[in-house]
């Protein structure tokens, strides 16, 4: 009977043991290894795109380096801040469900100081073998490679100083928005684990508050990080969905990874009030976003290829047209919609077995995949690809932010154990 | 249409022992015709034993249906029927056919489990619902046992069980 008293340990910490820790690290050796084959391989073996570009700039094999420093960063940060999100709607939509496991969602969030030093840094490094409105002669009216439309442009990433010097609004929005996610982080884990020792009705009432405010920056901030990080890229092109487009990309992998550590919780004997229907409503989710995800891309395509404009179609027709990146397109679409889709439709598949774990592995892949094609094809056009250096740096940063959130999901309890919709969570049954 | 049928109706008060009393009234092997309650009782379903519904099965393939019809009518019509050009496109281009392609399958798939819903429920617009107790509308729930469905096993037995088990009145009821 679902009235019955619940007698459930609420004091369960996450113990990050040596066996998990090794695993991760093996990961992050491995992916190492495949890193560095990847580098030296392009140091040595990059002589033919060197001769086919003699007549342009010479590409050095960092290029590569830098342009996948840029995906994972960007990809990652966006996990993270997607938990803090995820944490947020919680409150804001007074949702009783997902109690028991809202920490594990706001435990992501641990990788955004990391990502924020990494992501400055990275621009600070890279900048010009990035993105190409840092070159100071576009904005030089006698210089030969002038450019109007980038100049036009220019005063949304150098103002107030002169174009073409140094990114002062670019760089004050990367650290205000980096700053406010840190900052909104560290409150909620504050709020939430001060709530453990004074318990009531107080905290929830203050991290509601709090997260109303969050999601209104955060709506402004993920959209416009979107433009700032993967839309500038293309500098000429832009898509008026594509704060959306970036945003979903982001939520649906962020989803996988609360549900894969929920379920990684699960299988460690922890989080004993946490069923299969909460894991079926985890499912939903992704089901869902995967379908929102698939809405916005091909919003984004059909308006493109149907108008037929030459300045919006060039960002299709480059990476459709080419041999790196074209078959990525429908290796996305396969990945993100066609397989979550078919795999992910029935109750069963949400709720128990393997599949839902197999959709989510899928799915941090096939995101990946689609922020390789958002970003590659801008930087290093027919110079990239999947090859040792993409792969290793996935697991290197993928190993990293595991460990950084595990970390810090060690730290407090697991479960809010004086959380007034706690209750809720437990009888929780779809 | 059908032959005279005729019920034992146990009437309750209160939601949780009519939960009860379905676990009980099964236990002894009773079968139970339905369940009438003015409110959807959550979980009873799963006290009742239905099986899950396989409604999805029937959207999934009306939805299946909605894009095949809806492919194949675009294709015949674009590319065979009457080929034009239009924004310089290829007869057959196909990502102008998706947002159809998505309509027809949304409406077919909804309009499909609909109708399956209906015919599978008996709540077909010209169908004569049984009331067993006017206050199932209201604040009662009515537990309706089809005695030709339970012959093994006495009238007065059954009608003794649903008492015990918390039913403030036991009716009979029959339908021509």
């Amino acid at each position: 009977m679902a009235h019955d008293v619940q007698h459930y340990n609420l004091d369960q910490k996450f113990d990050f043991s040596a066996a998990t820790k090794k695993l991760v690290f093996t990961v992050l050796g491995i992916g190492a290894a495949l890193l560095v084959l990847g580098i030296i391989m392009a140091m040595f073996g990059g002589g033919h795109h060197q001769a086919a570009e003699a007549e342009g700039h010479a590409f050095h094999w960092y290029e590569r380096l830098y342009a996948n420093l840029w995906i994972n960063n960007v990809y990652f940060t966006g996990i993270a801040i997607i938990g803090v999100f995820f944490f947020a709607i919680q409150y804001a939509a007074q949702a009783g469900w997902s109690t028991a496991i809202i920490r594990v969602m706001l435990s992501l969030g641990n990788w955004l100081p990391i990502a924020g030093v990494l992501m400055i840094v990275t621009f600070f490094v890279a900048n010009h073998d990035l993105f190409h409105w840092t070159h100071a002669y576009l904005f030089d009216k006698n210089a030969p490679e002038y450019d109007k439309i980038i100049d036009g442009k220019g005063a949304f990433f150098y103002w107030p100083m002169a174009k073409g010097t140094f990114p002062v609004f670019y760089i004050l929005r990367m650290v205000l928005f980096f700053g406010f996610w840190v900052f909104f982080f560290k409150k909620f884990q504050q709020f939430t684990y001060n709530e453990d020792v004074i318990g009531g009705t107080a905290t929830w009432y203050k991290i509601r508050s709090w997260s109303a405010f969050f999601l209104i920056f955060f709506a402004v901030s993920s959209s416009i990080s979107a433009w700032d990080w993967v839309m500038s890229i293309d500098t000429h092109w832009f898509s008026t969905l594509f704060g959306w487009y970036v945003f979903a990309s982001w939520f649906v992998a962020g989803l996988s990874t609360i549900t894969l550590i929920t379920i990684f919780l699960k299988s460690q004997g922890l989080l004993e009030m946490v069923n299969e229907n909460h894991v079926h409503d985890l499912g939903k989710f992704i089901f869902g976003f995967t379908i929102f995800w698939t809405y916005l891309w091909f919003s984004q395509f059909l308006l493109i290829y149907y108008a037929n404009i030459p300045e919006e179609t060039v960002y299709f027709i480059e990476r459709l047209s080419s041999d790196i990146y074209g078959p990525f397109i429908f290796v996305n679409l396969a990945m993100n919609f066609v397989l979550p889709f078919l795999l992910l439709m029935t109750r069963d598949s949400k709720r128990h077995g393997v599949f839902l774990k197999l959709v989510c592995a899928l799915i941090i892949a096939g995101h990946w995949v689609d922020f390789f094609l958002m970003v590659q094809p801008g930087t290093l056009g027919h110079n990239g690809g999947v090859g040792f250096m993409e792969v290793g740096m996935f697991l290197v940063y993928g190993a990293a932010f595991t460990f950084v959130v595990l970390s810090g999901l060690a730290k407090g309890n697991l479960v809010p154990k004086n959380h007034p919709m706690l209750e809720e969570s437990y009888h929780h049954h779809i | 249409m059908e032959r005279d049928t005729h019920f034992v109706t146990g009437v309750y008060e209160d939601e949780d022992v009519l939960l009860k009393a379905i676990t009980q009234v099964r236990s002894s092997g009773i079968k139970i015709h339905e369940v009438y309650s003015p409110y959807p009782v959550h979980g009873i379903d799963d006290y009742l034993g239905y099986k899950r519904s396989r409604l999805p099965i029937a959207a999934f393939l009306f939805g299946l249906l909605g894009t095949t019809l809806a492919l194949t009518m675009q294709f015949y019509m674009m590319k065979f029927d009457w080929p034009m050009i239009i924004g310089g496109k290829d007869y057959g281009a196909f990502p102008d056919f998706i947002p159809v392609t998505f309509e027809l399958t949304v409406l077919l798939a909804s309009f499909g489990m609909v109708g399956v819903f209906m015919v599978s429920t008996n709540l077909k617009p010209w169908a004569q619902p049984r009331i067993f107790d006017l206050r199932i509308t209201d604040d009662k729930h009515v537990l309706a046992i089809d005695i030709a469905n339970n012959s093994s096993m006495e009238l007065a037995k059954i009608e003794e069980i649903l008492k015990s088990s918390g039913a403030s009145e036991v009716n009979k009821k029959s339908f021509e």
